[in-house]
């Protein structure tokens, strides 16, 4: 009985330990489960010299980033911790960092970086947030981070891309990219999804597109994830075209599709009749050149005017600069939009962008409450001898636009123009406006009040788009004037 | 037994309590009276004295847009400095009043004008004018010409001028209208010029 018993005894001691590994090995699976199912964030990064993805790390319910790991792959970095203190230095530039604080040094001034700053085994991450200010330290260009979407663009890297019904075929919808494009093409019952994971693709000017076309009635833009995604939705299966270059992807009906067309990378001559829509210029190896900049005012913090208690003058000079952007880029004038983001750019940042951009134009936005309609501005320059302070080829900050004050004026004149035609009261003044005597090329500022005494007409997209298409129309009547385009 | 001297200590300390406690009454009493009435912060008029004379004060319309130049007859000293200071005062009491064509924010007033030979005025402004501004291009612009017009129209002499808030220099007045550099008045009579046409 005793060995019995204790046979009996060890068997259930067999049992519980078999149970507890068991259980053991059940909690690890669900672990390693919930592991895998929870998808890993990534910082997608888009420059002129690399695109790459970074894996976002979350610390105290922020998302953090490897500093030195981002720009690694953009010049020279190399870093060195001291205890609490983390020196990087990138290219001729030092920044310095200390663990627990919030406020860093870059090339001796400091620079808030919104949230603690941490060093994990010698490696220092900052807040992502903090890239909007910190990387312009960092590089001296642009970089507009795409929180949300974990997208950052550094440098004039984004691909804009304009969409219309083919005026000879409504049932064939044309996407026109300005650089190549390789998406991967997903459908679904009622929806075709284009997804772009490695190109800089950014929104055009309304996240949501409507077409005048029966079988292709809208599209729809979205950023998730390091990653953007155009959903079209359809009636009919649709197969996606790819031509010029991987620069233009035609979405058509599947039996109107000829062999060989689907779904291949062909190069046919771009569709004929696309309103709306021309082809970019070449631009394979070298970085893209603008013959317009858009520059919407303030931004960040710089709130600008408050047009009403729910309305910001920085978020409608956005929403307005994508407007312009698109309407400029549909008559063929390759644009920028300095700040496409709620970045917050001093005002000497804006001209130093403009200026080394080489574009033919510059466009400052603003929005007012008070009065009505238009005003174009052209620079007022503090002094009367403008050029006095000038030395051989550099020219004095302040009065940098003296020179281009004629095609300024001339600029202002026909955008003015365009506007009357639009039956939109107008005024061309010159103002104290910065940056616009630091521009050193044609510069003029558009400041959009509203028609009658409804502010809230300012968030409007077809007053917006009233006003940005006869601002591109002056543009584009003067382009000639303005000079070759790039 | 109580010893006496002990006794003594007592009673004073127990009387010291009691004096303190009523005084620290009295004393939160008087602390609690609310005032018997508000106190106004706004600057005090200058006393009229002496001779009146007419001057031109270029007067912002927000529902225009526009500058119009516009007669007063306002008491002027004698010393050029202060009849500067005058002229812009009558200027920013015409924005202070309720029927204000380009109403400024209460408060607004001009700390003092420098004029330093030859030809540069620095017109120093207070906070309240430039923290309560109302921003926008045309806004701060029409302040900016205001100012700087009637100064110049007035006090011959004067070509270029600075202005600075409480003192110091400031990038823009209210988010648009650069303060950084120097107005040279030659420029601003151009854009005078401009603002008193609403084409």
């Amino acid at each position: 009985m005793p060995s019995t018993s204790g046979a009996f005894t060890g068997g259930d001691k067999g049992c519980r330990r078999t149970g507890g590994v068991a259980f053991g090995f059940a909690i690890l699976l669900l672990f390693s489960l919930s592991l895998s199912a929870a998808p890993e964030k990534h910082l997608s990064i888009y420059s002129t010299v690399a695109s790459y993805s970074l894996p976002i790390v979350q610390r105290q319910g922020r998302d953090y980033i490897g500093l030195l790991e981002l720009l690694e792959p953009l010049g020279t970095v190399s870093a060195k911790s001291d205890g609490s203190h983390w020196r990087l230095r990138y290219n001729n530039v030092l920044g310095e960092f200390t663990v627990g604080k919030t406020r860093a040094r870059v090339q001796g001034r400091d620079a808030d970086i919104s949230a603690k700053f941490l060093m994990e085994n010698g490696r220092g991450l900052v807040p992502l947030a903090s890239l909007n200010s910190l990387l312009p330290r960092f590089l001296g260009g642009p970089a507009n981070l795409h929180e949300e979407s974990a997208r950052l663009f550094i440098g004039n890297v984004a691909t804009h891309f304009t969409a219309s019904v083919a005026s000879d075929d409504p049932s064939r919808l044309v996407f026109q990219f300005t650089a190549p494009v390789n998406p991967s093409v997903a459908t679904e019952p009622g929806r075709l999804h284009l997804t772009f994971s490695h190109e800089p693709v950014t929104a055009p000017a309304s996240s949501t597109l409507t077409f005048a076309s029966k079988v292709i009635p809208a599209a729809a833009y979205s950023e998730s994830n390091g990653a953007a995604e155009i959903t079209v939705t359809t009636n009919v299966p649709l197969m996606a075209g790819f031509s010029n270059d991987g620069r233009t992807i035609t979405l058509a009906p599947a039996k109107s599709q000829s062999a060989a067309t689907v779904a291949q990378r062909l190069a046919p001559p771009a569709p004929q009749g696309v309103q709306g829509a021309q082809s970019p210029p070449n631009q394979s190896s070298n970085p893209r050149r603008y013959f317009a900049i858009v520059d919407a005012g303030h931004g960040g913090a710089d709130r600008g005017e408050a047009l009403s208690p729910t309305l910001a003058e920085k978020d409608v000079t956005l929403a307005f600069a994508r407007r312009l952007r698109q309407e400029l880029e549909s008559r063929g004038i390759t644009t920028l939009v300095l700040r496409d983001s709620d970045a917050n750019l001093s005002l000497d940042d804006r001209a130093f962008f403009a200026n080394t951009t080489h574009a033919a134009i510059y466009i400052a936005l603003h929005a007012a409450s008070s009065g009505h309609g238009v005003r174009v501005y052209t620079a007022l320059l503090p002094y009367a001898d403008a050029t006095a302070d000038d030395r051989g080829p550099f020219r004095s900050w302040p009065t940098a636009q003296a020179a281009s004050i004629p095609l300024s004026q001339a600029a202002a004149a026909s955008v003015a123009e365009a506007l009357k035609k639009s039956e939109i009261t107008i005024r061309t003044l010159s103002a104290p406006l910065r940056p616009l005597n630091n521009i050193v090329t044609a510069a003029i500022a558009v400041e959009v009040a509203p028609p009658a005494s409804d502010v809230s007409v300012l968030a409007a997209p077809d007053y917006q788009q009233l006003i940005a298409g006869a601002v591109a129309n002056g543009i584009g009547a003067i382009r000639a004037q303005l000079g070759a385009a790039p | 037994m109580i010893p006496r001297h002990f006794f003594i200590a007592i009673s004073i300390l127990l009387a010291t309590v009691l004096g303190m406690s009523i005084y620290a009454w009295r004393m939160r009493g008087r602390a609690a009276v609310p005032p018997a009435a508000s106190v106004s912060t706004a600057p005090v008029a200058a006393p009229i004295a002496g001779a009146t004379e007419r001057v031109t004060l270029f007067v912002a319309y927000d529902d225009i847009g526009v500058l119009r130049a516009q007669a007063a007859q306002i008491p002027m000293p004698s010393v050029r400095q202060q009849r500067a200071e005058e002229v812009l005062r009558a200027l920013i009491a015409l924005y202070l009043d309720k029927s204000s064509p380009h109403p400024l924010p209460p408060g607004s007033d001009i700390r003092s004008v420098y004029l330093v030979d030859p030809g540069l005025a620095v017109i120093d402004v207070n906070a309240a004018l430039a923290d309560g501004h109302r921003s926008g291009v045309l806004a701060e612009e029409l302040t900016v010409a205001s100012l700087i017009q009637t100064l110049s129209t007035n006090i011959p002499g004067v070509l270029k001028v600075k202005i600075l808030v409480e003192g110091k220099q400031r990038d823009t007045l209210a988010g648009h209208a650069d303060l950084s550099s120097f107005f040279e008045v030659s420029a601003i009579s151009q854009l005078t010029s401009q603002l008193q046409s609403t084409q």
